[in-house]
């Protein structure tokens, strides 16, 4: 029996959701609506549920009787005083994950006192009454084009009389339940790839969405022709024929994502001259290589603790805890589904640090985006969603993920650029603290064991996420769970972690590792590496629901899973304590020291497997790089008359302005260790340079996170987009007061495809500005002394746009942990006062190619700012000695828009003027006023400092290029002179304001 | 047991204030603070029986996925303790009656209102009288406000305090009563404990962002008639060290967050009154 709750706010109260869609319909799709207003309908779907019950949940748990109104199995839009024209209603489709629904049977249960059967169940969707004169084909529009997404919702678009007929027919789609059809039956197909030509194989490959090339698919049909493979499959069952489960868990370990082949290829390098190198994994060479070195410099106080493998990179705290930290992008996922993609992205990037060693309990999150422009007017080909749309539901996923999971997000950034308009950027990160003892055992290690049982924690496996985003919209139908996306469940991942966190502690596992990409196949497949074999009982894992084929469950990207090696001893004791704390848990297999990656469906075997031929059998790309230095046009125009206003005009760049209104709805302070936040400054709405927070409150010891991206300069060059990314990091960490010789790095590269094919026609550069961009990355880490701990690659990040392949630009984002003794130290950005010195610190040189202030002219240029190594290292040492000592008031670091911006920031941030000579600011032969306001040279800070601290801070900085260039005023103005001449006078409080405007929202 | 201050903070479902909360707790002078997973209690492990200091803690209990703290409240209502059959809710009560001090933050609050624990009038702690809905702004937000606290309030919490700068962090936050009547009756009993002010005037205020979400009557934080229960949407478990304040490198504050005083007045209060 379905039973329709509805529930919406009473109508004296203010309804700011529908209010936002309202507001949203009119700005964003220019349609003609008034107001809206919403209700929330249940389906309830329980067998035999008496109407008391119903009442209770429908006044109780459903609805909040003093805010709301409900009603049971009646149209609630008839008790509303609300004149509508539109009603729109956005339900899910099936299978996709429905977590107020989920909730809202929880609730039910703990009512009638028993548990849901499987096929029970409670289904929730969101309904919009709109008032507004819009013909049908507008209200459609509205659906789809805010209020739904088509590929995970479905949408009914109703006028009243619709609506009436729905009602009194009792059925269609009010009462449809959006539960999955299971179609077909349970069947392991098998391929004789033995039999097959060059042209099948690739074939097969194609249809199967495998992602196998020619070369990888011709090893495994050899691997399976060779005769003591055969043999051995006889043994268990099988026969010469591979099965679905084997190609598919062999296409997932062997996918780029898994494997890396591009990092790890034999790539021959051509220079410009002519000249050829061959590099022998980019990976191995200039990452892990960077890293080696830095470790064997450090000898016995080398703090890195594991790194590469595990997954997260860990380095040491203190005594008592390590810090994992890892970064992931959630690219493709994002871009079909902005929200779900993103939330994915966080809690799913959660489960990392969480996976790596024993377990970390978390304790920040980072998040950096690309997006194309909000503003953007441009056509959109069919199945790309406006950018401004994929920025809110970005911004709303990562919200909800980061928020209910109680990890604060303490940094980030937003970049844009119309080439991310087909391929979005979602860098999503995690920070964990683990002890660095667990159970006399180092935290930061683990071992599954023979004999230790397969156990699956968290959700359950359907459909999620299999195939990743390669799946098209239209290949869902009504009826078909919605495959393509996955949407994390943030609360039950929350249940989990408190759970093993638990088990932890007592010691009821041995290791533990995630359900991401690859699902069981991929973590189970891991972990075994550590045992030697395992032994998988597929048809033991807990459903959504039924009908997935064997293959699917052990690829399933469902979320909220974490795998766990559970010693028969402590078995009974680990299950016990998941059922108290309402945590599924299933034991699904056992490791073995078989050496065999074996699969079995009801007692019979479905994959057979070396596990040395899955993980290390893959074939080696050999690949070509050819490097050509871009020309670009040398920037000519006059320089402005108006210095003030350029200087409004970058302030209000996309890539410059105020990020406030994203900062604002991530909960920065949670957990009580924020130091300093994102905001900072007299009004809190400067822009911090790097967190600090405190992820032990017994110590004083800190956290520092920072991060630098700076995609502009690939442009010109990938060596120098490398270098001031690390150095931005860097200069951020440094600017709050991070220790120069306790920082570690994480690379995440997002590449265009760099393999040269008809598809790629200039693959050869590509892949050159990714071997540069990997030698840049060398230099600088083992120059500062920052070894990179982790990383990840997504090298397919282009889209097809009308006809027109875009490219994103080669993006690195490098992210970085710092450390600091004591967080009483740290420093801000904001000028604290007024009569304090102004210095500059670090040369500026004549650098505009990539900038900010040529991009606002439409130019690229070609001087690409330069990161002089060994005079930035000094620097930082010594402002490093000059903030712990407490001489620097403020410190505020020179990035996009140069020295100009880092000015007005730090005066408004502060709410002190500034009066600036520009003739003592230290610069390399630059003649005009503009280039020396607006260049972006690297490793430059402006700094604060009392005057009575004059004389000890320039002690300190001595033999540094430091210069002092002004003084902080009282008077609310930012005046600058050069050359005896005024060049910008502008009041702090309007260049704010022109800092604030364009996102606003 | 005897003068020893216990507290207890309770954790699980998507709390996830916890550990700054016990902090808070154990740097205001409680001798013994655990933190306890509700099944723990569910499953009869721990009751409440054995403390004198109830914290509920900040978090989203449920994801807040039928609205905050609807689905924990439901809970707190419908879920039993194993084998004794005692209902969840019951033990509160009999927390209550034996002189406990609750203290609710942000979901802590809502879940207490939602529950009916607050404004609990005439000794009913079952009945919904005032809830916390979604903000003006239609957002989650994070941002310090500045709150005055009710002189004449009988909340045992917040003795010798005036003025607070504390963080809010929540979607749903805006205080509304089921009538006039019972809004009235808020303020004459004195039970509104804190509203927010506008940072240049002091005054209670409807003005956004110092209102952050358009509270009635400006109202941050309430307590029943004896005092004794409190709930508040500002965190300030958030500020128990100086370094948590957004101002603290611009101008010299005292060691300890100002937020520790809340906690501080309560354990006091046991101290001489219930231990």
């Amino acid at each position: 029996m379905v039973c329709r709750i509805e529930v919406a706010l009473k109508s004296g109260l203010k309804d700011a959701l529908g209010d936002k869609y309202a507001r949203r319909a009119v700005e964003d799709l220019n349609l003609n609506v008034e107001a809206i207003r919403t209700v929330k309908a249940y389906l309830v779907d329980f067998e035999g549920i008496d109407s008391n019950a119903l009442k209770q949940a429908a006044e109780g748990p459903y609805s909040d009787p003093v805010t709301q109104i409900c009603s049971i199995d009646s149209p609630l839009f008839k008790q509303m005083e609300f004149e509508w024209d539109w009603l729109i209603e956005v339900g899910f489709r099936p299978g996709v994950t429905d977590n107020e629904g989920k909730i809202a049977k929880e609730a039910l249960e703990l009512i009638i006192g028993r548990k849901a059967a499987d096929e029970e169940g409670v289904y929730t969707s969101s309904q919009y009454l709109v008032r507004g004169e819009m013909n049908r084909e507008q209200a459609e529009k509205l659906a789809t084009g805010l209020l739904a997404n088509d590929l995970i919702q479905r949408t009914l678009v109703a006028t009243r009389e619709e609506m009436e007929r729905f009602w009194q027919a009792k059925e269609g789609p009010v009462y449809a339940i959006p539960r999955v059809q299971a179609e077909g039956e349970i069947v392991v197909k098998e391929m004789d790839l033995s039999a097959m030509s060059d042209d099948e194989l690739i074939q097969l490959s194609r249809d199967g969405v495998l992602a196998l090339n020619l070369k990888e698919m011709k090893t495994i049909r050899d691997y399976f022709a060779r005769p003591e493979v055969i043999e051995e499959r006889k043994k268990v069952g099988l026969g010469p024929k591979v099965t679905d489960v084997e190609l598919e868990a062999l296409a997932q370990t062997w996918s780029e994502h898994c494997k890396h082949k591009i990092f790890n290829a034999l790539i021959t390098y051509v220079d410009e001259d002519g000249s050829v190198v061959l590099e022998d994994s980019l990976f191995d060479t200039y990452i892990r290589g960077g890293t080696e070195e830095i470790r064997k410099r450090l000898g016995k106080d080398d703090w890195c603790l594991s790194v590469f493998k595990d997954n997260a990179g860990v380095i040491k705290f203190n005594d008592k805890y390590g810090v994992a930290f890892k970064v992931e992008t959630h690219n493709s996922p994002s871009a079909l589904d902005p929200y779900g993609g993103a939330l994915t992205g966080i809690v799913g990037v959660n489960r990392d640090p969480f996976g790596t060693g024993m377990g970390a309990k978390l304790v920040f999150n980072t998040d950096v985006f690309c997006f194309g422009p909000p503003d953007y007017k441009g056509d959109l080909p069919k199945g790309l969603l406006h950018p401004k749309r994929i920025f809110e539901g970005v911004r709303e996923g990562v919200e909800h993920g980061g928020n209910q999971s109680g990890i604060p997000t303490v940094n980030g950034s937003i970049l844009f650029d119309e080439r991310y308009l087909g391929k979005p950027l979602v860098f999503c990160g995690t920070g964990g603290v683990l002890p660095m003892e667990v159970c006399n055992r180092p935290g930061y290690e683990k071992k599954a064991q023979p004999g230790d049982a397969v156990v699956m924690c968290g959700g359950r496996i359907g459909k999620d996420g299999i195939h990743g985003a390669t799946f098209s919209s239209e290949e869902l139908h009504e009826g078909s769970p919605a495959t393509a996306v996955q949407i994390g469940d943030p609360i039950t991942q929350k249940k989990m972690t408190d759970f093993l966190l638990k088990a932890r502690d007592l010691c009821y596992y041995n290791s533990i590792t995630d359900n991401g990409a690859g699902g069981l196949s991929s973590s189970v497949g891991e972990m075994a590496e550590e045992a030697g074999g395992f032994e998988l009982h597929l048809d033991r894992a807990p459903l959504k629901y039924p009908g997935l084929q064997p293959w699917e469950i052990l690829l399933s990207e469902a979320q909220e899973r974490m795998t766990v090696a559970v010693p028969s001893d402590r078995l009974e004791a680990f299950l016990e304590l998941a059922r108290k704390m309402d945590v599924e848990a299933t034991v699904l297999g056992t490791f073995t020291d078989s050496g065999k990656f074996h699969c079995l469906y009801e007692g019979k075997t479905v994959a057979y497997m070396d596990m040395d031929f899955v993980h290390n059998g893959v074939p080696r790309l050999e690949l070509k790089a050819v490097w050509q230095h871009p020309e670009h046009e040398e920037p000519v125009f006059e320089e402005p008359s108006d210095l003030g206003k350029e200087l409004k005009t970058i302030l209000a760049r996309y890539n410059v302005c105020s990020k406030e209104y994203v900062v604002r709805q991530y909960d920065h302070e949670v957990q009580g260790g924020s130091v300093v936040k994102p905001m900072v400054g007299r009004w809190c709405d400067g822009p911090g340079d790097a967190a600090v927070l405190r992820p032990d409150l017994e110590t004083y010891e800190g956290l520092v996170v920072s991060h630098g991206i700076c995609p502009r300069y690939s442009d010109i060059d990938t060596y120098d987009m490398v270098c001031c990314a690390v150095d931005e990091a860097v200069r951020n960490a440094i600017a709050v007061g991070a220790d120069p010789a306790r920082m570690a790095g994480l690379d995440n590269f997002c590449w265009c495809d760099p393999v040269q094919s008809e598809k790629t026609p200039d693959g050869h550069y590509k892949l050159a500005q990714l071997v540069r961009a990997n030698r840049a990355l060398y230099e600088i880490c083992t120059a500062y002394g920052v070894p990179c701990i982790s990383g990840k690659d997504s090298m397919k990040n282009d889209a097809n746009i009308g006809g027109v392949k875009i490219s994103i630009p080669p993006t690195l984002l490098f992210s970085l942990i710092g450390r600091m003794d004591d967080v009483r130290k740290a420093i801000t950005m904001d000028v604290k006062a007024p009569g304090h010195l102004v210095y500059v610190l670090g040369t500026t040189y004549e650098e505009l190619g990539g900038s900010e202030y040529f991009a606002s002219k439409g130019f690229v240029g070609n001087r690409v700012p330069q990161v002089r190594i060994k005079e930035a290292r000094s620097r930082y040492a010594a402002l490093h000695n000059a903030i712990n000592k407490g001489l620097v008031a403020s410190c505020h670091d020179c990035s996009d828009g140069g020295l100009a911006v880092a000015l007005a920031e730090s005066a408004f941030a502060g709410g002190f003027g500034m009066e600036i000579d520009l003739d003592l600011v230290p610069a390399d032969s630059i003649d005009r006023t503009d280039y020396l306001l607006f260049s972006e040279s690297q490793s430059r800070f402006v700094v604060t400092v009392a005057t009575e601290k004059k004389k000890e801070f320039e002690d300190e900085m001595a033999g540094t290029v430091t210069a002092l260039v002004g003084e902080t005023t009282r008077d609310q103005a930012l005046t600058i002179t050069h050359h005896d001449r005024k060049v910008i006078f502008e009041d702090i409080g309007l260049l704010k304001r022109a800092w604030k405007e364009p996102i606003d929202w | 047991m005897a003068g020893k201050v216990r507290a207890i903070v309770t954790t699980g479902y998507g709390t996830n204030c916890e550990m700054e909360m016990a902090h808070a707790c154990r740097v205001a002078g409680a001798d013994i603070v655990d933190i306890v997973h509700l099944s723990d209690i569910l499953y009869g492990e721990v009751s409440l029986d054995s403390y004198h200091f109830l914290n509920l803690p900040g978090g989203f209990l449920d994801g807040d996925n039928l609205g905050a703290a609807q689905a924990g409240a439901n809970r707190l209502r419908n879920g039993v303790i194993k084998d004794s059959g005692e209902r969840l809710m019951d033990q509160v009560l009999r927390f209550v009656e034996q002189g406990g001090l609750i203290l609710g933050v942000c979901n802590g609050f809502q879940l207490m209102v939602k529950a009916g624990l607050l404004p609990g009038f005439d000794g009913n702690y079952e009945e919904r009288m005032v809830s916390l809905t979604y903000n003006d702004s239609g957002r989650f937000e994070d941002r310090w406000i500045t709150c005055r606290f009710n002189q004449d309030s009988p909340c045992v919490f917040t003795r010798g305090l005036e003025y607070m700068d504390l963080p809010i962090r929540h979607g749903e936050g805006k205080f509304v009563a089921k009538d006039g009547e019972t809004l009235g009756r808020l303020a004459d009993s004195n039970l509104i404990v804190m509203q927010y002010v506008d940072k240049e005037s002091g005054q209670p205020t409807q003005k956004y962002p110092d209102n952050p979400n358009g509270s009635e009557l400006a109202i941050a934080g309430i307590c029943d008639p004896t005092g004794r229960l409190m709930g508040l949407m500002p965190h300030p478990e958030a500020f128990h060290h100086k370094t948590n304040h957004p101002h603290w490198t611009r101008k010299e504050m005292p060691e300890d967050g100002a937020g520790i005083g809340i906690f501080r007045n309560g354990i006091e209060y046991l101290r001489k009154n219930v231990v």
